[in-house]
């Protein structure tokens, strides 16, 4: 048999950090918000090789809107009403079982139960492939999330972010607490700047494979890759539009950096901006109407929006010298970008009805916030004892969870649509 | 050397594994074929960040203005080599596109020498320090090279013998976080393709 340190030691001869990561929540806020669950673990859960339960819990918890507590094992899918209400201090419960079927899937079964009411609000059956007990623990998480809250779960889709090992680059995909990542590429130069279409299945990021940055479009599963934008000087920062058919790129062809717009499959670009400066860092509102991007045509980078067909760029960002990476919530209301105060960066979120600025995360050395598909966390990166490590946050800023690696700097978290 | 087997059956899995991840691998082996460049005080800075330490002694004001020597081995086998030595690398000041007035003669040897060869093509990359965005950074790096491209074409290049890339704060010549290391990082080099 493989033991687990052989099996790490060859992924390691490879260049590939484990797949043991997982987000941690490092600060739980305090409040009366949170739901109090309790996740049993899974009758005969060893049959779904995987630690299901755990894995459920993990999801709530990160989600902020939780208070996880211990519950009986000796419940299940079958256990009745008042066994149920036995568990002290929860208004929710969830229970289940797993069980190999004849032709090999796992079938994982649960209930949720409101208490003390006892009231079944969700009762399911997955049956699964065995390499997707994972997948199918983090759908029974968003099931339960959604019947709880009314809003979508984000625990089934995933994030890309870049991976630094020594000299060794990587996109790495990964399910959205961090575990089950893979290389989609490796190189020995920069790699930077992922982007997801949304359908989820291509990611768009700039190489400097050959000498200079060129923007790539990969599809996930085949690893077929194309370059999107090669013109003469660099090509940067890949936007896709929310249907998928254009992306906004920033290209140094006519002047240092401005913004176009490219079709998918590449060829003439469409000159966005006109600046005397630094355009970069496009950004597409979900109606595809506008484009938020940076610029310092004012003297430093601040935010702007323009119309995507063209027209008068708007400045949103005023308090600060520098503000960056701005990125739009799915519902179109908030922004969230990086602002400098002295030499702390920090992410801050904008909310564009009413231009109130808010701080969510500490610094001193953050960077690319980007939005679950639901709207409820912001993913960013930061920096911590020399290490580069991803970091999620409530838009409150008071739960946040980090994902740490021993060995590599994890960079520029990108967090994918609900499709996958 | 005996293999163990089971080693062997772990490789095979994780080999497996990755088939299964589709992933891409480009660049197997980090092939580097340029010669190396001696560029000024910072030393080499080849790609990967292989700064040097042996030339790191210049760190006072001096560092600015000093002339590395020319590559040899480049041009040695090319007609009409530069004459003179030329420098490779202008420094910036934190935020500044601005090439100081030591750099001219570094740039109008280059841009005579681009002149006299039609043929000949110059690629300038753009670098800054760490402070800031990938993405910002890689803006800023383009106008530091730029406004270096600029200052060549002014002096008698061609636009075609001419690209001005970034690598923005990606590929630093000097570790560290200080003004010195960043002093270092915030830099044009000037490279024959």
């Amino acid at each position: 048999m493989i033991t687990k340190r052989q099996l790490l030691a060859s992924m390691a001869a490879l260049g590939l950090e484990p797949a043991a990561a997982q987000f941690r929540v490092e600060v739980a806020g305090v409040g009366g918000t949170q739901i109090p669950i309790a996740v049993a673990n899974l009758r005969d859960e060893h049959q779904a090789g995987a630690a299901v339960a755990a894995i459920v819990r993990g999801d709530l918890a990160r989600s902020g809107v939780f208070n996880l507590l211990d519950a009986p094992g000796t419940l299940d899918e079958r256990s009745s009403t008042p066994e149920a209400q036995r568990t002290r201090g929860a208004d929710a419960l969830v229970a289940g079982s797993a069980a190999r079927l004849a032709d090999g899937r796992i079938d994982l079964r649960y209930k949720l139960w409101e208490l003390p009411s006892g009231t079944e609000l969700l009762a399911q059956s997955l049956a699964v492939h065995p390499a997707d007990v994972r997948l199918a623990a983090h759908r029974m998480a968003d099931a339960v999330y959604q019947r709880l809250t009314g809003e979508a779960g984000v625990f089934a889709t995933r994030v890309a972010y870049i991976s630094k090992q020594g000299s060794r680059y990587a996109l790495m995909v990964a399910d959205a607490d961090g575990e089950n990542a893979q290389a989609a590429v490796a190189d020995n130069e920069p790699l930077i700047s992922p982007a997801w279409a949304p359908d989820g299945r291509e990611l768009a990021y700039v190489s400097f494979n050959r000498q200079k940055a060129e923007v790539w479009v990969q599809e996930l599963a085949s690893g077929r890759r194309r370059v999107l934008a090669s013109f003469k000087g660099s090509n940067s920062a890949p936007a896709w539009s929310p249907d998928g058919r254009e992306l906004a790129v920033t290209l140094s062809r006519d002047a240092p950096a401005q913004l176009y717009v490219l079709p998918r499959e590449g060829g003439t670009p469409r000159r966005l901006t006109t600046s005397a400066g630094i355009d970069t860092e496009p950004c597409w509102a979900p109606d595809g109407k506008t484009i938020y991007f940076v610029s310092d045509r004012g003297g430093g980078p601040q935010i702007y929006r323009v119309p995507s067909a063209g027209g008068q760029a708007e400045r949103l960002t005023f308090s600060g010298s520098y503000n960056i990476s701005p990125a739009i919530s799915p519902d179109g209301r908030l922004l969230a970008y990086i602002n400098r105060q002295g030499n702390v960066f920090r992410v801050a979120t904008l909310d564009l009805a009413n231009s109130n600025a808010r701080l969510v995360s500490d610094g001193p050395d953050d960077e690319s916030p980007s939005f679950a598909p639901n709207g409820k966390l912001i993913m960013y990166a930061a920096r911590s004892n020399g290490r580069d490590l991803l970091m999620t946050t409530t838009l409150d800023g008071r739960i946040k969870t980090r994902l740490l690696s021993s060995t590599a700097d994890l960079r520029e978290p990108a967090w994918g649509p609900f499709q996958r | 050397m005996k293999v163990p087997s089971n080693s062997l059956f772990a490789m095979a899995a994780v080999a497996a594994l990755l088939a299964g991840c589709s992933s891409t691998k480009l660049d197997e082996t980090p092939v580097e074929t340029r010669t190396p460049i001696p560029t000024g005080p910072s030393g080499g800075s080849g790609p990967g960040g292989g700064a040097s330490t042996g030339t790191a002694a210049t760190t006072t004001g001096t560092a600015q203005s000093s002339v590395a020597a020319v590559d040899l081995s480049r041009s040695a086998g090319k007609t009409g080599a530069v004459a003179a030595p030329l420098g490779r690398v202008v420094y910036f000041d934190y935020d500044s596109f601005a090439i100081k007035d030591d750099y001219r003669a570094l740039i109008d040897g280059h841009a005579k020498a681009l002149a006299a060869q039609r043929a000949r093509r110059l690629v300038i990359e753009g670098h800054t320090d760490e402070r800031g965005g990938r993405e910002y950074n890689l803006a800023l790096g383009q106008k530091r090279a730029e406004s270096v491209a600029k200052q060549l074409q002014l002096l008698g290049a061609a636009e075609a013998q001419l690209e001005a890339v970034s690598f923005g704060k990606e590929r630093p010549a000097a570790a560290g976080s200080d003004e010195a290391a960043w002093a270092k990082n915030r830099r044009a080099e000037l490279r024959d393709r």
